[in-house]
């Protein structure tokens, strides 16, 4: 079985959103940069079906050389080769997945995971989106997978309860929390990733679709009122919510 | 110039965020000069089609067909593209739902068409429309513009309110999209609902909880509070990674972005990455023993003090309000 797994290198979660220079990105100092928490989900389902089915795992990344970090992680954690498309040019969603359409075209995956978003651009777009170019049936937001020969049932979740899908191999699944437990890298993965080599390829130009103007700070939230300190204040946390909100 | 609003119905009733998206459109239409066309795709769905027109769709297009009642994503994105491009419409608007956040995307391939994700403003600014959207879970906010001819948004739930614009019906027509099967690639073959259970990103109130209550059996007094309320039960990844609380409940950057009328967060620290989630609420209220928690900073109303005496007396409260 041929799995990819796409991967995306983002601001970690602790990251204090400050506007760049630019006026149209964060300002990276002293950012920490990690794996997309959702790709996480996506390695590891990617080497729980090659457990089961054997096969080969590749992780692949677009961007610049940075992004060979999360590679490395993804190789730490069990993928058999990894591939940085390099190019840091500024993409949108669809931007991206041409890029990585155009190059997983010449591997014709039999499963193809990504996660359900990245968390800096918070697009969830882009799994979708390679699919269509690659022709593909995905299914998105999957919190339980199963391939038995090339039917492959999977759960996702929707607004209050799950979707049964079924559907067949080749398929583009993308990973939401509850999927599974993430493996952590052993020293020996760590160590045997470390001399492992990563592909680079120059992938297909970037043309934007999507235009960013600005990127500012949302208003900011000021502290409201404490209104005491038990339940006595109670009666006036509703009479607020009432009254001067208008919620209740 | 033509706008098409994807108006989501499941079990051919309209959820929330149709008439959300519709409302959306009829105000886009209104700025910009275009014509608004909503479009339905479902099993039977003509007997539900005509009510859009209070929210200001003054067509209709069905797409009907006994298969459509279970969703598909090939078979619903090959229909919105297709009708799209019947349509020659300029802007797709669709929820940011798991439905419509499954289609965007597709459609936008077909169409060549630029996407902006989750977006919770859109305003005709010089000839095209200026969308603003979170990143970073809300962290920040992108003012964008979509370059290509075609253009698809999807809105994020509870953002864009419904308003009704009087009470006309629509002119409902029926629409054809020929599907084959190798058009349904990938089909739901079955719904399973959490019983009764309302969803974090669709409520228009959510009750979280965090690792202040001690324990998952504690949890009833935030399902109760919820309960009277009418509210959805939030949680922090504290307890979710615990497994007192099942993922789909999880609040934050890892979890779900929400922007409920009222965030009600019960022995929450407010860690960023759960702020981050949580901060676009209207009107946010933190019951939390330590006065120096990050969530006071925030919230507009705050009790600090011990949950297990406040909850119980807030649920009795909002009982004796709401005459239940
Ligand atoms: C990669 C990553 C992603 C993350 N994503 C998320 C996310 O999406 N969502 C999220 O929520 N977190 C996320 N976190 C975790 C986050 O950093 C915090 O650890 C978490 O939010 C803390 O949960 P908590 O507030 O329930 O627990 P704590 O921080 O332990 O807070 C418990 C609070 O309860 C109060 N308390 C105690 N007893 C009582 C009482 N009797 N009555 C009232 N109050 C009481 C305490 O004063 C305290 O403030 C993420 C972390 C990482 C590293
Ligand atoms: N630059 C990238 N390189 C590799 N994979 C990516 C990249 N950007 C996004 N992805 C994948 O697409 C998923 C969805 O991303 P997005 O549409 O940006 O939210 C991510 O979880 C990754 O699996």
């Amino acid at each position: 079985m041929k799995i990819v797994v796409c991967v995306n290198h983002v601001p970690d979660t602790e990251t204090k959103v400050k506007v760049g220079s630019d006026g149209v990105s964060i300002d990276k100092t002293g950012v920490n940069f990690i794996m997309n928490p959702y790709d996480e989900f996506g390695v590891e389902e990617a080497l729980r079906v090659k457990q089961k089915h054997g096969g080969e795992v590749t992780a692949v990344s677009l961007g610049g050389d940075t992004h060979k970090e999360t590679l490395r992680k993804a190789l730490a954690m069990g993928v058999d080769k990894a591939v940085l498309l390099k190019d840091d040019s500024p993409r949108d969603s669809l931007s991206v997945a041409k890029a990585l359409a155009d190059y997983l075209k010449g591997i014709s995956p039999d499963v193809l995971f990504f996660g359900k978003q990245s968390i800096d651009s918070d697009n969830g777009a882009v799994g979708s989106m390679v699919a269509e170019l690659l022709g593909m049936p995905s299914v998105n937001v999957v919190v339980k997978l199963e391939i038995e020969g090339t039917t492959v049932k999977a759960e996702r979740e929707i607004e209050g309860g799950h979707e049964k899908v079924e559907t067949r191999l080749p398929v583009v699944i993308t990973a939401q929390k509850g999927l599974n437990e993430p493996r952590y890298p052993s020293l020996k993965g760590i160590m045997a990733a470390k001399s492992k080599p990563i592909e680079e390829i120059t992938p297909t130009p970037a043309s934007l679709h999507v235009e960013v103007l600005a990127m500012r700070k949302p208003p900011a939230k000021s502290a409201g009122k404490i209104l005491g300190t038990d339940a006595s204040a109670v009666a006036e946390l509703v009479r607020l919510l009432h009254e001067e909100a208008k919620v209740l | 110039m033509k706008i098409l609003a994807f108006a989501e119905q499941r079990d051919n009733a309209f959820r929330k965020s149709a008439f959300e998206t519709v409302t959306a459109g009829r105000k886009l239409a209104g700025e910009s000069g275009a014509e608004l066309v909503a479009l339905v795709i479902g099993g039977k769905v003509s007997p539900i089609a005509e009510s859009l027109g209070s929210y200001g769709a003054a067509r209709v297009l069905v797409v009907e067909e006994a298969k459509l009642q279970r969703y598909s994503t090939t078979a619903y994105a090959k229909v919105v593209a297709e009708v799209a491009a019947k349509e020659k419409a300029d802007i797709l608007l669709l929820p940011a739902t798991a439905m419509g956040k499954d289609l965007a995307p597709r459609v936008a391939v077909k169409l060549e068409a630029g996407l902006a994700a989750d977006c919770t403003a859109l305003a005709w600014v010089d000839g095209n429309v200026e969308a603003t959207r979170p990143v970073y879970a809300g962290k920040a906010l992108l003012d964008v513009r979509i370059g290509t001819p075609r253009k698809v948004f999807t809105l994020r739930p509870n953002v864009f309110t419904a308003e009704k614009a009087g009470d006309s019906k629509a002119a409902v027509e029926q629409c054809a999209i020929s599907l084959g099967d190798a058009d349904y690639s990938v089909q739901v073959k079955e719904v399973a609902q959490s019983s009764g259970r309302l969803d974090v990103a669709e409520a228009d109130i959510v009750v979280s909880g965090g690792r202040g209550l001690k324990g998952p059996e504690n949890f009833k007094m935030i399902e109760e509070l919820a309960g009277v309320l009418g509210a959805a039960v939030g949680a922090s990844r504290a307890v979710v990674d615990a497994g007192w609380r099942p993922h789909d409940e999880q609040v934050g950057q890892t979890g779900k972005t929400v922007s409920p009328s009222l965030y009600i967060a019960v022995g929450i620290s407010g860690a960023i990455q759960h702020l981050a989630g949580m901060s676009s609420s209207k009107y946010i209220v933190a019951i939390n023993k330590d006065k120096d928690a990050p969530i006071f900073g925030v919230a507009d109303y705050g009790i600090v003090g011990d949950a297990f005496e406040v909850v119980p007396a807030l649920t009795q409260e909002v009982k004796k309000l709401l005459g239940k």
